[in-house]
């Protein structure tokens, strides 16, 4: 049961967060790079501000997955580094958490691209 | 006078004329016109601009060949694209043994290329003079929006750029409806800056270049069979009745929009058609059938083009339109 | 009528005739397959959890991620995730998927220009301005951080 409810809000918060950047594209007409870029920044804030964590221990995936977690991820990086190494931290420290995660784009991306071709849509 | 209408002497001929579309487009209204449609869209080719280039080759030779011509009887070729540097029409030139003029007018080019090659034949220049036009959904695509696989939704009043060429080769000999008048149109810019809405930055140029013809030729929408503007699409065409009706001039049920009617409702496209291919492949099946049988004795052709680059929308311009007229009338026995 | 004052009234006219999207089928698909997934990725966190019990809490997000990504990847390569793309929207833009997509789906398109000047080159048209704002702003995040432990 308490597996259902965790489940539960992953989807409701994750799907929430979803519609609100659909909401953001059919009210004001922005391209996808802008949405990304928008919740990015809202991820470093919520982070840096120390929200993001109270959100990620019951949303789970629900916030984690959205880029706003790419966000969070970022600052929270930075904000640790910057404790550990001084002045540096603030240099290394956001790539460093997400290297991940980039790396992974950038090496699939690149493995795919050798792969396939581009489709016409239908 | 503020517009310049030619009235030609000659009257030249379209004694030839050849469509090729793309897989979607021979799914739509206009599928029994067409002269070939491709089973896809690379066309046995390795990319879309190499699809689009061998297109336009096609059409220019199928075209030639329902002349009942040679490719050595024809003088020049005048012909355009949607891509940077028009590179499928030059491309595609090289193939050919004969003099060539690349012209630009984005999707009002078909109407551009043949008053300039009307002009070229009426001068008493050149005898056989070919014009092609050509588009292709996945090069414009990318070279003005998006990748094709990135995972975002189409404005509701974007339109769908046609893949298809069309070409038809003017004469001064021969049998064919002719080109009687053509209007040059002004580039007309009423601010709209928003480029997924190009139906609505060409109307105002539309409506220019109409209100001019018949101020012109002393003409009214009654003398024609048929009014065809290009890719206005639904919204475009809409306005532009809409801004006609302001300036006193009643648009009845003899016009309508190649874009408009292009796609069947239940293709997607949000708005209709559009790009060079559009008019080009409906000008050249669909209308000059029609002209060719007598079922139309007098059609205005002008489609609308919109002048635009990514470099200069994301400067912040506006996107300015031109359109340009012709009137081909079907032949008398 | 001098230009500007036209200009603006055809624009207020066009505005008001663009037809709009029906908000709420969109907004109803963005956020159930959003949600969906959202709920993808927290089913391979716990799997891998389950899996791998020793590893840590913040290793497990970032195989969670990468997973996420290559699937995604993968769909953009095969054709689907633009269809995808096309019935969700955002549901399927903000997850860090989109961010996949938005890397692999250029990277495929300008493949027919060469690795180096299409693939390469091109990989970050789209998502550049999300690691580049992200970096920036986790920097300046960074840097109160540094002047705040200065004080104490």
């Amino acid at each position: 049961m308490e597996m259902f409810l965790d489940y539960l809000w992953v989807f409701l918060v994750g799907g929430f967060v979803c519609m609100i950047g659909e909401l953001l594209i059919i009210t004001t007409n922005i391209t996808s790079a802008r949405i990304l870029v928008t919740f990015v920044l809202v991820g470093v804030f919520l982070e840096a501000v120390g929200l993001f964590d109270y959100i990620s221990d019951f949303a789970g995936a629900g916030i984690n997955v959205p880029i706003i977690g790419f966000g969070a991820s970022l600052a929270k990086g930075a904000i640790s580094a910057v404790k550990s190494q001084g002045l540096l931290g603030i240099f290394t420290g956001g790539l460093t958490a997400t290297a991940g995660g980039i790396a992974a784009a950038i090496i699939f991306a690149f493995i795919f691209a050798l792969i396939f071709h581009s489709h016409t849509k239908k | 006078m503020k517009y310049d209408t030619v009235k030609f002497k000659r009257q030249p001929k379209i004694i030839g004329a050849y469509s090729i579309v793309g897989p979607k487009e021979g799914e739509g209204n206009f599928k029994d016109y067409f002269d070939y449609i491709m089973k896809n869209d690379l066309f046995g080719e390795k990319t879309f601009e190499k699809a689009e280039r061998k297109m336009i080759e096609t059409a220019i030779t199928g075209a030639i060949q329902k002349a009942k011509l040679k490719v050595s009887d024809i003088n020049i070729l005048v012909a355009g694209d949607l891509l940077n540097q028009i590179i499928s029409s030059s491309y595609a030139a090289r193939a050919f043994d004969f003099p060539y003029l690349g012209v630009y007018g984005a999707c009002s080019t078909m109407a551009e290329s043949i008053a300039v090659a009307s002009t070229l034949v009426d001068g008493g220049y050149f005898e056989n003079v070919v014009c092609c036009t050509a588009s292709h959904f996945s090069t414009a695509e990318r070279q003005y929006r998006f990748p094709l696989e990135l995972g975002n939704q189409r404005p509701p009043a974007s339109q769908w750029t046609v893949t298809g060429a069309g070409s038809c080769v003017l004469s001064q000999k021969g049998k064919g409806p002719r080109v009687t008048m053509a209007t040059f149109g002004k580039v007309i810019d009423w601010g709209i800056t928003d480029v997924n809405n190009m139906g609505a930055a060409m109307a105002p140029s539309a409506m220019e270049t109409l209100l001019a013809h018949f101020e012109n030729t002393k003409t009214t929408p009654d003398d024609y069979d048929l009014i065809a503007t290009g890719d206005l699409g639904k919204l475009g065409s809409e306005i532009l009745i809409d801004l006609m009706e302001d300036k006193g001039i009643k648009l009845g049920l003899n016009y309508s929009d190649c874009g408009q009617m292009y796609f069947r409702r239940d293709q997607k496209t949000l708005c209709g058609a559009s790009g060079c291919g559009c008019a080009a492949t409906v000008f050249n099946s669909y209308i000059m059938k029609k002209l060719q049988d007598g079922q139309y004795k007098r059609v205005l052709f002008m489609p609308t083009g919109a002048l635009l680059s990514t470099t200069a929308t994301q400067q912040g311009e506006s996107v300015p339109g031109v359109c340009h007229a012709i009137v081909v009338e079907s032949y008398e026995d | 009528m001098d230009i500007k004052e036209r200009n603006k009234a055809y624009n207020k006219y066009v505005s008001a005739k663009v037809p709009k999207t029906k908000p709420w089928p969109t907004l109803f698909n963005s956020f159930w397959v959003g949600g969906l997934i959202c709920l993808i990725g927290q089913g391979i966190n716990d799997l891998i959890l389950f899996l791998a019990p020793n590893i840590s809490e913040q290793s497990a997000w970032a195989y969670t991620l990468i997973s996420l990504i290559f699937i995604a990847s993968f769909l953009t390569g095969i054709g689907v995730y633009d269809k995808i793309g096309k019935f969700a929207g955002g549901g399927s833009i903000v997850p860090i998927t989109g961010f996949s997509n938005s890397i692999t789906s250029p990277s495929v398109e300008f493949k027919s220009e060469g690795i180096v000047y299409g693939i390469c080159v091109k990989m970050f048209t789209i998502a550049g301005p999300v690691i580049v704002f992200g970096v920036i702003s986790s920097a300046f995040v960074g840097l109160i951080y540094y002047i705040v432990y200065l004080f104490i």
